[in-house]
């Protein structure tokens, strides 16, 4: 049973945050509809490198990159990317969004971000999903009709793995293991934080409530009131599997902004990409989809009066990540937009976030905190 | 009384369309054979027209327009649908075919469903066999035996061996038979029906 005055998370450092605001990359390769250019891999690679650092210097905490094993897209090699962030920042948590637990081996997932971990001395979590390109499942050797089974067993593994040194386990979609460790050891004994991202399965909800692990609602492409319902299961079920309160559960939410000093600026800048853009060009009006989903193109003002809302609609929450770099925004652009996320934005939300959060609301978890949980566990 | 709640998709696209002529007529013969037999039906028509650029938005964005969840939750809690469509092309109407794509087979799992079209002549009618009624039974939708297709001829009354009305009665009898029979689960509900983790975890 749980004490209703600590939950799972709660411990207050004084060099962690409230609650962490970040990016997170799609890494995709698209067509400048404005110019009618089309970056190269190598430079799309480059400029989220370049983004990831860049989100550091603006203030920001977190850094996302997503996994895609297919054209227009670039980011196959998380840890890759991550290992060389890590290595050029000093702050910056690297984390996911997502890692595909259905269709990597979660032995490698197990070994690459505990080694991740090691190099970025522990400033680095990940959120699982389960991909939305049906083809990989088959080109990794998976059946998309087990995506769920896939999920629940594989993570399975993979808390195993880092969980305990020697393992020995059978399963269903997986080579058995007799004596066999996951090297590198998660740094400090440590496993990293894991999230888990879904857009509409209560399972995966449930998989995150039944764990104590953090919910990631993606939300930047749906109407709130569909991913509501799910965050609301979410933290129902971790109350119920005795890991704190509803309203203690650790949620994370996307967010979609495009900001120019002046309102009517944003607007007719971001048109163009809007219309054109790969998940939901040529259908609804920017006005129509600025209304169904969080996406915000307007002033800073307007974007942190429409990010507070988040709070009003789901709860006091831990992370909020905003996507920044897709479209085709060129380099230049998505740079600026930063400035404007770092300096003009976050600060702001911050200061309104952490007045509004009551104290029995767990600060967003780190590496530290988690050390620190794990200490007075024992 | 028990009470039906039904609705009626139609999708004409003239106004006035001969679609909607036959969904009326469906409906009201099928309303006509429930009271007959001790049931209220109450009706909800959607001419689909009317919601043709939200469904093409779905199609793209993957997620409802308010006003079209509100039709497609009608759909999904409905006592049975009647769905009529111009042939177009040896098939439904596009509109038609994308507003049934949005569905899932959970929601129309034993759900009472009568078909209707609408074409120039007679030469079309097999289409609502080979290319629409496979849609309601993947969907595994209880369909009512009688389709009813109604070429513009029909609507002179001048077929005295098979004629229109006597067609849409049967089909309304056969569908109101298979409505007052059903008991609605309600609409399919993924949350409540969502397993607990340790049953995922075993399965």
């Amino acid at each position: 049973m749980h004490d209703d005055s600590v939950n799972k998370w709660n411990l207050k450092l004084t060099d962690g945050v409230p609650m962490q605001f970040g990016i997170f990359s799609v890494g995709d390769v698209t067509t400048d509809p404005t110019t009618g250019r089309t970056p190269t891999e190598t430079e799309r690679i480059r400029a989220i490198l370049r983004i990831a650092q860049k989100a550091e210097e603006v203030g920001l905490d977190v850094f996302a990159t997503g996994e895609h094993h297919n054209p227009p897209f670039v980011p196959s090699s998380p840890t890759t990317m991550l290992g060389y962030i890590a290595a050029k920042t000093e702050r910056l948590l690297l984390s996911t969004a997502t890692t595909l637990i259905t269709t990597n081996d979660p032995v490698k997932i197990a070994e690459d971000y505990a080694m991740l971990q090691v190099i970025a001395d522990g400033r680095v979590d990940l959120m699982m999903g389960r991909g939305n390109t049906g083809p990989v499942y088959p080109w990794f050797g998976q059946d998309i009709r087990q995506g769920i089974p896939l999920a629940i067993e594989n993570y399975a593994l993979l808390r195993k793995l880092w969980d305990e040194e020697v393992v020995n386990w059978e399963g269903k979609f997986r080579t058995p293991l007799q004596g066999f460790t996951s090297t590198p050891r998660p740094l400090d004994d440590t496993p990293p934080f894991v999230w888990h991202g879904s857009i509409r399965s209560p399972e995966i909800a449930e998989q995150a409530a039944y764990y104590g692990d953090g919910f990631f609602a993606n939300h930047i492409f749906w109407p709130a009131d569909h991913f509501k319902r799910l965050i609301t299961y979410y933290r129902r079920r971790y109350e119920h599997y005795g890991h704190g309160s509803a309203d203690q559960a650790i949620v994370g939410l996307g967010g979609q902004v495009f900001m120019r000093k002046n309102s009517q600026d944003a607007v007719r800048e971001f048109r163009p990409y809007f219309d054109n853009a790969p998940v939901y060009g040529h259908g609804p009006s920017l006005e129509e989809f600025t209304e169904q989903t969080p996406l915000t193109v307007g002033s800073p003002q307007e974007v942190i009066d429409r990010t507070l809302t988040f709070r009003e609609t789901f709860g006091d929450y831990q992370r909020q990540l905003f996507l920044m770099d897709h479209a085709g925004l060129p380099l230049k652009t998505v740079l600026e937009q930063l400035d404007l996320l770092g300096e003009e934005v976050v600060p702001v939300l911050r200061k309104e976030f952490d007045s509004l959060r009551p104290a029995h609301v767990p600060t967003a978890p780190t590496h530290e905190t988690l050390v620190a949980h794990r200490r007075i566990r024992k | 009384m028990e009470k039906r709640h039904i609705v009626v998709l139609t999708a004409g696209l003239n106004q006035p369309s001969s679609s909607r002529m036959l969904a009326d007529a469906l409906a009201q013969s099928t309303g006509a054979a429930l009271e007959k037999a001790g049931v209220e039906a109450e009706f909800t028509t959607v001419e689909l027209r009317e919601h043709a650029h939200a469904v093409t938005d779905m199609l793209l964005t993957r997620f409802p327009s308010a006003e079209l969840r509100e039709v497609m939750d009608q759909v999904k809690a409905a006592d049975g649908v009647i769905a009529v469509t111009p042939i177009f092309t040896a098939g439904p109407s596009g509109i038609f075919k994308s507003f049934v794509d949005l569905f899932t087979t959970e929601d129309f799992d034993g759900k009472p469903a009568l078909l209707g079209a609408t074409g120039g002549s007679a030469r079309h009618t097999l289409v609502l066999e080979s290319a629409i009624r496979p849609l309601f039974t993947y969907l595994r939708a209880d369909l009512a035996t009688t389709a009813v297709f109604a070429a513009t001829d029909d609507w002179s009354g001048t077929d005295e061996a098979n004629p229109l009305p006597e067609r849409i009665n049967r089909a309304g009898a056969e569908f109101a038979r298979i409505v007052s029979n059903y008991t609605n689960p309600g609409a399919f509900d993924e949350f409540a029906a969502a397993p607990d983790f340790l049953d995922l975890l075993q399965s």
